[in-house]
């Protein structure tokens, strides 16, 4: 064995390098204030390590790309572990490079003979920053693809260049593939690559110039090996514990919902980045140059100048200040950041929107299976949550669900029109043909209806139908069970999934559950299964009334004479005058009618 | 620590003695140093195995042709088989998955056999002159009925056989599946 060491020794020299490697001598021994490199050299580690992993399972490409996140996040065992600690040993690494840069500065150790070391520490920070901005947008999910075009479309403020310096960092014109395998490339290559080199050549000029210590020096001189070695392995230990109990508690790390360039998502950067963002609040259009570009640059620029002012006493402690001053600001600008959204409704809403977007195509991809043009055609094609949304665009002007605007929210305009939650329902039908109801807002109150035939009718021929059971004579109570069953027979038209097994049960035979509709007062105006010639009569044709193509062909155009012809209050006819598509039609169809996917139904 | 020491000189001691230095410090370092890297690691290569845990594809129900589709003189004709498919994270519907040679053997029985050699998984040819399965690879023979013709052929075992159901329309439903090569037993995959 020793034989072999000792060939191995011969040929490499392993055992000088090792001994220069590790007896570094230390004045003044020890100490925890030099650990923060150390920790940064270990997170980049932790970086390059699950980062490669990453990849193996990583696909950039705007089809893949959330999908492939979405399958190590939720499908692969350990997978969102991995992902958890590349995410948080990313958020880590920020806050260790400040606190290294703080305690570079205050000890002096950015002083001559040490710029070298300074300045490769500068861009190395840079370097790192650059992996956060780019890993950020990796997963393409809608937080970090609205984030990250905020930042690009920023770039096209630099003079002269900005425009083609956008098309060449997002690879076209517009986000696409490019953008990813652009950014992957610079991700897991090219920045990369500039930090093992700049690591290198930072750790040398460490190594040449030995450790600046801090005065006074309390204890004896000590050994890098195994003193600080194990101040440093401890440090680490504790880095990564922090970042272990933020993976646990995150479940790895968040994954939004897929981007969908078609529905915006309030752009914040990761929190590290928050200040430049809050920053240029402060500048008018126009001049956002100065807050993103100039006054940045000028502040790094003040940076690498440090070590030539810090030779002289008074320039050491005015950049001393000038950090300080720099990271309040920044603090403080974080703060203001956080604290206007957290006082804005808006995008408090939006924030629950998207957490139930995020969970709900989980639930999609999981159940259904991801379509080969990506996960985010489940969202734009789930009723359950497309629904409310194009509801409250589109129709909750007039009309309600459930007494809100289909997304939980009070809208701005007062109700003229029927709240839909359960339309078509037997328990919807029975309440609009009870005179207590039909003339509120929540049906005909405010609508060209008010007055109309049906509300006189209901009020007149139904008035005694819906008393107190106690108070209701024999006949009248006959009377009711009648009526019950038309609203049952009619009801049953609309073929709702969630009455399927009633509507079977009270009506085993089709023939006499139609008879039943024929039979009744209804047909005194309104037209069944062709009883009448298209047109004559007023009221909607009772044919399929509820169903999928009746509700399909009243939102496409209400005026059509089936519906309502020429007595059509104000709704617009959306299909025809091309204010919704054909699909987004049928996702409202489908939401009135509750009819989407459920784990498990 | 108040007291001060003088810094002792370090170049008079002799620091590259390990000796000297605390072996509780050093193994203490090493164990939480290895403990540190080893977590990332251990992150990732458990993801790496991930593939050991996924189960084995199983077989589909396929709709493949109809009996009068089949020449009645037993030849075996080709079929390529069209399935969902479930890739990582993409469900494909009805895409290329694989393909099969059916052949008549009696006027309602049949034989399926999956194109695939069981000794590497090149796809085999009939070849019509010598009315065999020949695989291009590495010269594997096969009788029509799959099993195996020329000593010399390296495959393992005959090619594999699928089920199949033949319904009132005349219909073929083929049950599809691919198998691991290079084995002497069928395992699925
Ligand atoms: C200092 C080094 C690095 C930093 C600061 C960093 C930062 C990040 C960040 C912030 C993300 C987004 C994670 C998320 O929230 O989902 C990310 C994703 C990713 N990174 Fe890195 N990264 C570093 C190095 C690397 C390296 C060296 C590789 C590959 C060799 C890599 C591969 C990946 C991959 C594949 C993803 C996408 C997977 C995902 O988002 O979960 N990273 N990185
Ligand atoms: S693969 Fe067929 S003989 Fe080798």
């Amino acid at each position: 064995m020793k034989k072999l060491f000792d060939w191995l020794d011969d040929r490499t020299g392993y055992r000088k390098i090792t001994k220069e490697a590790l007896y570094e001598p230390i004045p003044g021994g020890a100490r925890w204030r030099y650990i923060w490199g150390s920790t940064l050299t270990f997170a980049i580690a932790v970086q390059f390590i699950t980062g490669m992993f990453l990849w193996m399972a990583y696909s950039p490409s705007a089809q893949t790309a959330w999908e492939s996140v979405y399958y190590i996040q939720h499908e692969m065992k350990g997978g969102w572990i991995l992902r958890g600690i590349h995410h948080w040993t990313a958020q880590a690494m920020t806050i260790l490079l400040v606190l290294h840069l703080m305690q570079v500065l205050i000890d002096g150790a950015y002083k001559a003979p040490r710029e070298l070391n300074f300045w490769t520490g500068l861009i190395l920070l840079q370097l790192v920053l650059g992996l956060s901005l780019t890993g950020y947008l990796l997963p393409w999910d809608q937080k970090g693809y609205w984030a990250t075009k905020v930042a690009t479309n920023l770039m096209g403020l630099v003079p002269w260049v900005g425009d083609d310096l956008q098309r060449l960092v997002v690879g076209g014109s517009d986000y696409g593939h490019h953008t990813l395998t652009r950014f992957f490339a610079l991700h897991a290559g090219v920045l990369p690559m500039g930090i093992i080199a700049l690591i290198g050549a930072h750790i040398y000029f460490f190594r040449k110039q030995g450790i600046h210590t801090k005065k006074p020096h309390k204890k004896k001189d000590g050994m890098f090996w195994p003193d600080q070695v194990l101040m440093d392995a401890v440090a680490c230990l504790a880095v990564l514990i922090t970042v272990l109990v933020f993976v646990r508690m995150f479940h790895g790390a968040h994954l939004s919902a897929p981007a969908n360039p078609a529905e915006s998502f309030p752009a914040r950067p990761d929190w590290y980045f928050l200040f430049l963002f809050q920053f240029l609040k402060y500048f008018e259009g126009g001049r956002e140059i100065l807050g993103a570009i100039i006054i940045p640059g000028a502040v790094m620029t003040f940076m690498f100048v440090m070590p030539f002012l810090g030779g002289w006493k008074l320039g050491h402690r005015f950049n001393v200040f000038f950090i300080v001053v720099l990271l309040v600001g920044a603090g403080y600008l974080t703060w203001e950041a956080m604290d206007a959204d957290k006082r804005n409704p808006e995008y408090q809403a939006a924030l629950v929107q998207s957490d139930k977007d995020s969970h709900r195509v989980v639930e999609l991809a999981r159940g259904l299976g991801i379509p080969p043009e990506g996960a985010v055609t489940l969202l734009v094609n789930d009723p359950k949550t497309q629904g409310p949304k194009l509801f409250a665009q589109n129709c909750a002007s007039c009309h309600r669900y459930d007494g809100h605007d289909g997304l939980g929210n009070e809208p701005a305009d007062p109700q003229s029109a029927p709240d839909l939650l359960g339309v078509g329902s037997r328990e919807w039908l029975t309440r609009f043909l009870n005179p207590e109801h039909i003339g509120t807002t929540n049906f005909f109150g405010n609508t060209a209806f008010k007055n109309g035939q049906m509300v006189k009718w209901v009020n007149r021929k139904l008035k005694n139908h819906f008393k107190n059971e106690s108070e209701m004579t024999d006949d009248e109570l006959d009377d009711r069970e009648e009526l019950n069953q038309v609203i049952f027979a009619i009801s049953a038209e609309a073929q709702l999934h969630y009455q399927a097994e009633v509507d079977a049960a009270d009506f085993p035979d089709a023939d006499d559950r139609k008879d039943l509709i024929f039979d009744s007062a209804c047909i005194d105006c309104h037209n069944y299964e062709d009883e009448y010639e298209p047109g004559e009569t007023d009221g909607p044709d009772l044919t399929g009334y509820g169903s999928r193509q009746w509700l399909t062909e009243l939102i496409s155009n209400p005026a059509n004479p089936k519906h309502y012809g020429e007595n059509n209050d104000r709704m617009p006819a959306f299909g025809e005058k091309q204010m919704l598509t054909e699909p987004q039609i049928g996702v409202l169809v489908s939401w009135l009618r509750q009819e989407w996917y459920e784990p498990g139904r | 620590m108040t007291e001060k020491e003088p810094p002792e000189p370090t170049s008079g001691e002799s620091p590259d003695d390990p000796q000297r230095r605390d072996f509780i410090k050093q193994a203490a370092s090493v164990c939480v140093g290895g403990a540190v890297g080893a977590v990332p690691i251990a992150a990732g290569v458990a993801v790496y195995l991930d593939p050991l845990d996924k189960e084995a594809t199983g077989s589909q129900r396929v709709k493949v042709t109809s009996l009068d589709g089949l020449p009645d003189d037993g030849r075996p004709r080709k079929f390529s088989i069209y399935a969902d498919k479930k890739d990582a994270w993409t469900t494909f519907p009805k895409s290329p998955v694989g393909a099969v040679y059916i052949m008549r053997t009696g006027e309602k029985a049949l034989k399926v056999l999956n194109v695939v050699c069981p000794h590497a998984g090149c796809f085999v040819d009939y070849i019509a002159r010598d009315d065999e399965f020949f695989c291009p690879c590495h010269d594997s023979s096969f009788k029509k009925d799959g099993n195996i013709k020329s000593a010399h052929s390296p495959s393992p075992r005959p090619l594999d056989e699928l089920k199949y159901e033949i319904d009132e329309s005349g219909a073929v439903w083929v049950e599809f599946m691919n198998f691991l090569a290079g084995q002497k037993e069928k395992v699925p995959v």
